[in-house]
Formats: C-alpha cells, structure tokens, sequence
C-alpha cells in the first residue's frame, strides 16, 4: 500500500515566476515526512505538486521528476485524476461538503466518481475510515446529519476520513492541525501516529514542536528573499535536523534566531 | 536614550473634565415641532389655492427647518445636522414609495373590477362586449414562458459554468463583454430578430408561440448567465480542491460538488429571469400576435399573452368600451400578481436549497 516518493530536479512555476527551485528528495514508505520553514517559501506548493494539485491554479507548472513506482508523476500520458486518487489530501481548513451529510462525505470519493459498490460495502468503508479517523464514536449516531455542522476539530477527521476512505497510497497533509485547537490537534497527531502503519504521510506544517513530535524525517525550506525562489535548505532525520543539523540556517531557524 | 517620557503629557495638556452632560429634547418636542411645520405648510398652501401636494411639499420642508432649527437652539450643531439628515433620508424613502405605492393601488382599484371566476375560465372567443376572460392569454403566457426557460436556461447556466469554471483569456472576456451588451438590449430587438429568424424559414405570416419563447429566450439568456455567473463564483475554491484530491474528474466536480453547492442561488437566479421576461410586451406583440381563442400549441399559429392581451384590449377596445379597459386592467394586476409569485418563489427557493449547517 505505502509506496515510497522520489523527487529530483524539481522547479515550480507560476506562469513565469519560479516559485521553488530544484527539490531533490526521498519520501519514504510507512513514515511521516514532515516539511517546515517559513511563510512564502513554498512548502504548501511543494506539497501540491506531489499529487498534481498545483496545476489545478491556472498558470501553474513544475519542471523535473517526480517518480512512484518507477513511474514519473508528471510523465506525458498520466493522467493527474489517477494520480490524485493514489495520493490524497487533507487541507488547512476543514472543507466538507456543505451539501452532504457526515455519511456522505466519507463516501463522497466513491460516489462522485460513480465507482459500484454494494451499500453494505459503502457502509463498512464508511465505518472502517471514520473509525481510521477516530471519529466514529463521535458520529456514529448521527450519519445523516450534515458534515458542516461538526466540530472544527471534528470536521478535519471527517475530512482525513474522507481522504483515506480511498484508500490511497500516500496521504498529504497541508497544516492539517494550523485551525484546530490543542485538544483537537493532539487527536490529530495521534491519528497520523496510526496512520503511519498504512499510509505515507506528508506534513506540512508551521509548528517546529509538532514536525519534532510526528516526523521521522524533515526537510527544511527558506527563501533568500522576497520574489527569490523557495529551496530546500536540509532535509535529513528529525533527529539531526532538531539536534545537530547541518546547516547554519537550519539551526538558526529552528532556534528562533531566524529573520 | 531612554529617557523617561512618561512625565511629559502632564505638563502639556490639562487634565480633562467629566463627560459633558448635553441638555435633550423629549421626543414629544420634536413630533410636535414637525406637525406644526406641517400645518403651517397647509396654511401657506392655501394661500395659494389648497392643494394636497403643495401643502405636504411646503408642510415637509417647514417641518425639517423647523426639528433643525429647534434642535440647534437647544441641542447645538452636530446633533442638529444628524437630524436634517436622518429627516432627508426619511423624505427620499417616502418619495421613492409614492409611485410604487401608487402603481399597486390603482392597479388593485381597477383590476379588482374583473377579477372573477369568468376572467381565469373563458377565452374571449366570441366576445365582443361585457364578459369574457383571460384564460387563453394566462395559459399562452405560461406556456410561451416555460417554453423559453427551457431554451434559455440551459445554454445560459453553461455558459456560465464555462465562464466560471473553465473559460479563460480572450474567449472568457469576449464572452462577458456580449453578454452585457445582451443585457441592455431593447426588447423590441429581440422581437424583430425572432421575427426575421422565423420568417426567414416559414414565410412572412409566421406567428408562432415559439417565436415568442425565442424572443424572450434572448431577453433571458443573458440574465441567467450573470446570475448563474455571479452565483457559481461565491462557491469556495476549497470544495472543488477537496474534490479534486479525492481523484473526481473536473466536469464530476462540476455537476456533483459545484452545483449542487450553489443549487440556491442558482434558482433563485433562474426564478428572477422568468419574472424579468414574463410582463414583456413588444417581442410578443410582432411574433406571437394575439387570438381570442385558446390555442395550446406553441408550434401551430398565434397565441394569447396577457401583456399583448392588455394591449390589444385598451388601443382596440369594442363598442363596451369599459368592459375593454376592465379587462385590461385586471390582466395587468394579474401580471403583478405574477411576478410578485415568482419572487415569492425565488426566496422560497433560497430558504430551502440552502445548504444546511445542522446546528
């Protein structure tokens, strides 16, 4: 199921301007991969172009590979809707449906693409992702309800739920716990510690202490200024990058001397 | 330099009283004050041979001078001024009411004359004088008008969606720029090009219902693709990302997530479009023509409308001339009615196509 991602050369575009330049790195299968460093330097659109989501702005395009599977991503005949149903995505804000239920937004990835499935199936795979999600015990009573109507904590489960009930190979995760309160991000956190067993998991994230909490690996981005390309400072285990990194700006980074 | 500032506003500013206390007006005063420059308004009208409007317009302007006068005497400038204001304010209101007010009663008083069971179920075949009804117009009103909602809303609501969700570049803006320019055609255009379109095909006698549903079509299209437009915008960007994460297609998206998000507006949207087109006269009048009887088929000849009924039965009214004008008066308020329904509808529509938050 996991399935490890191998990244070179790769360069980011917005129309013309080059907004990350040349990532070289190693994903790998069954760990959190965690991505930190400043606003403005590209870790979100790093992470959108692991799963095709960067070209979905207009005028967004990438240069270099992008390889799972021995197979290049952003190789001529893939179709980036197949690719998007392997990699999945948990965003900064909780978005749900507003026009489905709690049921129907776990389900939504199964019927909007109008996959078959016996309703006795679709019932399990529910309950099978929100418990994933370690939500069923919350909702479980009130499956009809409407998704909108939870919690903001709560909604961003519904959400991973929504995402794993796909069964993808590797989840991203774009801040997933920035809106949520300490209680709720703790519940997070343990979820992905679970989810880890299954899935390859990309987080970005702003919060150093959560990257040291989760991660086993990560990468470090900064800018040199404004208008300059993002490129990845470091990328090396959480444990040397939070105790003995390699590079100056990591450390000054981490240790708030950044800036 | 860190010298102590702290000291410094002391020494330069004195220290301030309590909150000033300011002498007031009871609300009494001030009615009283403007019902006396009402009055005093009648009075000086009369002067001039009474008149209603002249003594309400010179009654209006005495009673604001008088309430900011009284007010700057006791209360001084500031609250004064809030007051002519707030009194200008009032008066644009109560101008901008007097004609719809107007319109609905005069409309009511004269069509309540005709509004009985006879106007909803005869035609006026074989009608020359008193009697008859509206029952052919009604029904070829609402078939004329479903007609052109089925032609204009679907190809307005997708071009909206290729505006909105895939259009880009000159195209997008070629498109928008038409539109607009749509929106402010007269509809007597849209007539004339119905017209010239159907007889290109039919020969110069073609009066067809379904001319008059392309004609109004053309009124609608631009409507509904504004609305549309303005309504598939509001629908966040994070539903169609969250879709597309979840390995849909765009155009699943599209059908599955974005409409049904902004179901709503969209028919409210549509609802007013109908309400925009459903009073209009002139394209009717050259394409669909008017008969006395009820014809039911847009495709075989002309048809009754109640604008173009209105019309013919006030310009060409028979020898009981007062029964014409009846009748045309109270297909008008049946047109109001109309119109007013649709609205009704709209908001309907809104309250219950909104998606829910469940709490």
């Amino acid at each position: 199921m996991a399935k490890r991602i191998e990244v070179s050369d790769l360069s980011i575009y917005y129309n013309n301007f080059l907004a990350v330049e040349g990532v070289n790195i190693s994903i790998e299968p069954r760990s959190i991969t965690a991505i930190i460093g400043p606003s403005g330097c590209g870790k979100s659109t790093f992470l959108r172009t692991l799963n095709r989501m960067h070209e979905v702005i207009p005028g967004g395009r990438v240069e270099g590979k992008v390889v799972m599977d021995g197979q290049d991503l952003y190789g001529e005949d893939v179709d980036p809707v197949d690719v998007r149903r392997q990699i999945g995505m948990v965003f900064q804000r909780p978005n749900p449906f507003p026009t489905m239920s709690i049921y129907g937004n776990v389900a939504a990835g199964i019927r909007l693409n109008n996959t078959k499935m016996k309703k006795s199936d679709l019932d399990d795979l529910v309950e099978r992702s929100l418990k994933g999600a370690n939500l069923w015990n919350e909702v479980k009573d009130r499956l009809d309800r409407p998704g909108a109507g939870l919690s903001g904590g709560q909604q961003q489960r519904l959400c991973i739920a929504r995402a794993i009930a796909i069964e993808p190979d590797v989840l991203l995760m774009d801040e997933p716990a920035s809106a949520l309160d300490p209680i709720s991000t703790l519940a997070i956190e343990d979820l992905m510690h679970e989810l880890k067993e299954r899935f390859t998991i990309v987080i970005v994230t702003h919060n150093m202490q959560q990257a040291a909490r989760v991660s086993e690996s990560t990468g470090f981005f900064n800018l040199n200024g404004i208008g300059q390309p993002g490129r990845l400072i470091e990328f090396n285990s959480t444990e040397k990058i939070f105790g003995n990194p390699d590079v100056k700006a990591t450390e000054d980074y981490i240790s708030g001397r950044f800036g | 330099m860190s010298t102590d500032t702290r000291a410094a506003p002391e020494t330069a500013a004195p220290p301030r009283g309590p909150v000033r206390v300011e002498r007031r007006l009871p609300r009494f005063a001030l009615v009283g004050v403007y019902l006396a420059g009402i009055v005093l308004g009648a009075g000086l009208s009369a002067l001039t041979g009474f008149s209603i409007a002249a003594a309400l317009v010179y009654g209006v302007v005495l009673g604001t001078l008088g309430v900011y006068l009284v007010t700057r005497a006791v209360q001084g400038r500031r609250k004064a001024t809030d007051r002519l204001v707030t009194s200008l304010v009032t008066t644009a209101f109560g101008i901008a009411m007097i004609p719809l007010i107007s319109l609905v009663w005069t409309v009511l008083d004269k069509g309540l004359a005709r509004f009985d069971g006879d106007f909803f179920t005869m035609s006026m075949f074989r009608v020359v004088g008193e009697g008859g009804g509206a029952y052919h117009a009604i029904i070829g009103t609402l078939v004329i008008t479903a007609l052109a909602t089925v032609i204009a809303v679907p190809i307005g609501l997708m071009t909206a969606i290729y505006l909105v969700e895939y259009g880009s570049g000159r195209l997008k803006r070629a498109i928008t720029f038409f539109v607009d320019v749509m929106t402010g055609i007269p509809s007597i255009v849209a007539g004339l090009f119905a017209f010239a379109l159907f007889t290109l095909i039919f020969g110069n006698d073609a009066r067809l219902g379904v001319m008059g549903a392309v004609a109004l079509a053309v009124l609608m299209i631009p409507v509904v693709v504004r609305s549309c437009e303005e309504v598939l915008k509001l629908v966040p960007n994070e539903y169609r990302e969250a879709s597309y994460a979840l390995g849909v297609p765009k155009w699943r998206t599209v059908v599955k997530v974005v409409l049904p998000t902004a179901m709503a507006g969209l028919g409210t949207g549509v609802t007013l479009s109908v309400a925009r087109v459903v009073g209009e006269t002139a394209p009717l009048l050259i394409t669909v023509g008017l008969i006395t009887g009820t014809n039911l088929n847009p495709f075989d000849g002309r048809m009754a409308t109640l604008p173009v009924f209105a019309f013919y039965q006030l310009t060409q009214p028979g020898t009981a001339t007062q029964a014409f004008i009846d009748r045309a008066w109270t297909a008008a308020l049946l047109l109001i009615i109309l119109v007013m329904a649709l609205n009704v509808v709209a908001r309907l529509i809104s309250r219950f196509f909104a998606p829910k938050t469940g709490r």
